[in-house]
């Protein structure tokens, strides 16, 4: 019973809510709104779901026929009925180079999805494999003051969860690290406030495509001798200048708006500058600055796909855009995968955010 | 020994013999005028305010909502600058906040994210910089045992009821040692019983630190209660002292002895006459 009920607090924190009606199932005590409560929470947002998949099947469908009766019909203006016949006999059978191309259904989208697994467990296995056979010689270089060799095959679809996970965590510490510290220096000081206010105004709107560009005409020029990844530099500070506004926004916010009593009161005492601030201001403001965090986050998130859409740098963008182009017969429904993996993280990281934000946040009782 | 020069009042009591400070004169408010400049052109609040309050004096001031209390408070206090006449303690022009005036605000203010103890700290670190840390905690839990917390000091401020919070601000403020403490109706928002309660921490505490206090309140029988002189406000714009009362009952008074006394109604009847002008 003490761990249901941590495990309902801990759910509940999370913001995913009670498990109170089904620890009733299993004690036994079913009452009339427990019932009602398991329906709501839990048959409809399935039913929900199925309702979704549903949809898109049928979608799918349709989108399938429509496309196999331009085919046939393309290959009879073309090339006369029997080409006709030929396709239609073709796209029956489920040969794979006649298929149309079009929305993939679930099922599809599902079989795309182990496979994506089954190739990450071949390419890990294929990567240990090297590193075993290169660990002996691998030595030696390292030793004689030469560069280790490293693995260069294809990465997994797993491998590039975990490169966007890198880049977006690198551009957020990097959106942090700007935007904090600037924000509490504005939101200290009306003059600095107002006199810097236009500037954020005018790039907060700036698109992710521009920032990219920008860095990169910087990190071009200054990495051009070095052997760097650069890349990942470029993807990683535009997610960040791209993200970091919200947080600088807030963080002003948050400094500039603390009540007035609490700055009474460091006034009174007399607290140093240094006091005031990691004192009163600073843990006063935590809550907004981890609101600005938040969206920060899934803003970097957002942009990050676009980002390494373009600069081609390794992840989930050029996941996506690498099957686009590449026109494989299972590349939409590898597309589709990688939306849903995109969503669910995207989902899970401001989980992580809200949590934490509820922690630092002092006034508990307050809804957020 | 060495606690006690920590628990030592600074200077006044050294100077009380007559020589350096020939009056009693703890603070002195003469001619003050506070106007603030709005749109429809400047608002005066105050003028020709003339006050002064006695060393150890417990001082209540009462008047109609909007007169200026507040306004002549925070002034006293160094929060709000002064637009004319002057402020003196102990003889000293008032230049701006310090520790030296002691505030309990209407709320709380505590800081929530702080422990009772943290909050009582803040104060006490910021005064006695050269006492050890340990000397420190002595004092804050102290003055926390004072006003009745003992065994609250390690709980975050928001966990605190409205009335335990505010024992906290008045440990806050008794802790650094103030010469004159400065109460902006602090019972205001709390229910009658804890009111009264709180009145007599605050008066007990009041009675062993022989300090000057300054209240603003809204409640007649607290004003008669605490003070050992009650002033009464003029309504304003312009407002400025209209009468003070001295409230004559001897000291410890209890509840009971004031309600029985037979000078109680007079003085009630003279403040409310004020207040109905
Ligand atoms: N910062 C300000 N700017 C302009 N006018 C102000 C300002 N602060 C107070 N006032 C005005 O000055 C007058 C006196 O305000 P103050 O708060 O001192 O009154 P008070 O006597 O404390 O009232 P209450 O009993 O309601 O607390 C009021 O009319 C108020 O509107
Ligand atoms: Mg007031």
């Amino acid at each position: 019973m003490k761990q249901s009920l941590t495990l309902n607090k801990v759910t509940r924190f999370m913001g995913f809510g009670t498990l109170k009606p089904f620890t009733a199932l299993f004690t036994g005590k079913v009452q009339k709104e427990d019932i009602l409560t398991i329906l709501k929470k839990f048959i409809v947002p399935i039913a929900s779901i199925l309702l979704f998949i549903g949809l898109w099947h049928a979608g799918s469908r349709a989108l399938f026929n429509m496309e196999a009766d331009y085919k046939i019909e393309k290959a009879l203006t073309d090339q006369g009925q029997k080409a006709a016949n030929e396709m239609k006999a073709c796209i029956a059978s489920g040969d794979i180079s006649c298929q149309p191309n079009t929305l993939p259904s679930p099922t599809q989208v599902w079989a795309s999805f182990q496979t994506l697994l089954k190739d990450h467990k071949v390419i890990s296995a294929d990567k240990l494999a090297f590193k075993e056979k290169t660990a002996a010689m691998n030595e030696k270089r390292v030793a004689a003051g030469q560069d280790p060799i490293t693995y260069t095959g294809r990465p997994s679809f797993v491998d590039q969860i975990f490169t966007s996970l890198k880049t977006v965590f690198a551009g957020f510490l990097l959106a942090l690290l700007i935007a904090v510290p600037i924000g509490i220096v504005i939101g200290l000081s009306e003059t600095l406030r107002s006199s810097f206010n236009w500037l954020i105004q005018i790039f907060k709107p700036v698109s992710p495509v521009v920032w990219l560009l920008l860095v990169f005409m910087i990190v071009k020029t200054m990495t051009k001798d070095s052997n760097q990844d650069s890349a990942f530099i470029i993807s990683f500070i535009s997610v960040g200048l791209c993200s970091m506004w919200a947080t600088l926004v807030n963080t002003a916010m948050g400094v500039s708006s603390v009540d007035k009593d609490y700055i009474n009161v460091a006034k009174v005492l007399k607290l140093g500058a240094f006091q005031k601030v990691f004192k009163v201001i600073l843990p006063s403001s935590l809550p907004l600055i981890f609101t600005g965090l938040r969206i920060t986050l899934s803003v970097a998130w957002m942009v990050l796909i676009a980002i390494e859409l373009l600069a081609q740098s390794p992840g989930l963008g050029s996941f996506v855009w690498e099957e686009f182009q590449n026109g494989a017969n299972d590349s939409n429904s590898k597309i589709i995968v990688a939306m849903f993996v995109i969503g669910l993280i995207g989902f899970l990281l401001d989980r992580i955010m809200l949590t934490i934000q509820k922690m630092v946040s002092f006034n508990k009782n307050e809804g957020l | 020994m060495s606690t006690q020069t920590i628990t030592q009042k600074p200077q006044s009591d050294e100077l009380e013999n007559g020589i350096l400070f020939p009056s009693k004169v703890m603070l002195d408010l003469h001619d003050l005028k506070k106007v603030y400049p709005t749109p429809k052109g400047d608002y005066v609040v105050l003028e020709h305010l003339n006050l002064q309050i006695m060393k150890e004096e417990f001082v209540t001031i009462i008047g109609h909502s909007g007169c200026g209390k507040t306004t002549m408070l925070s002034m006293i206090a160094g929060l709000n600058p002064i637009s004319g006449g002057n402020i003196a303690v102990l003889g000293n022009p008032v230049k701006g906040p310090g520790p030296d005036r002691g505030v309990i605000f209407q709320s709380p203010s505590l800081m929530p994210w702080m422990t009772a103890l943290q909050n009582v700290m803040l104060g006490v670190n910021q005064v006695f910089p050269h006492a050890t840390k340990a000397q420190r905690k002595d004092i804050a839990k102290y003055y926390l045992q004072k006003v009745g917390l003992e065994g609250a000091f390690n709980k975050k401020a928001t966990e605190l009821s409205q009335g335990m919070q505010q024992r906290v601000g008045i440990a806050r403020a008794f802790a650094i040692k103030p010469q004159v403490l400065l109460l902006d109706e602090p019972f205001g928002m709390l229910d009658s019983l804890t009111r009264g309660e709180l009145q007599d921490t605050l008066i007990e505490i009041w009675n062993k630190e022989k300090i000057t206090a300054v209240m603003i309140t809204h409640d007649v029988d607290e004003a008669i209660f605490l003070a050992d002189r009650v002033v009464m406000m003029t309504s304003g714009p312009r407002a400025k002292i209209g009468d003070t009362l001295s409230i004559d009952f001897e000291r410890p008074r209890t509840r009971k002895t004031v309600l029985e006394h037979p000078d109680y109604y007079k003085y009630r009847k003279h403040l409310i006459d004020f207040l109905e002008h």
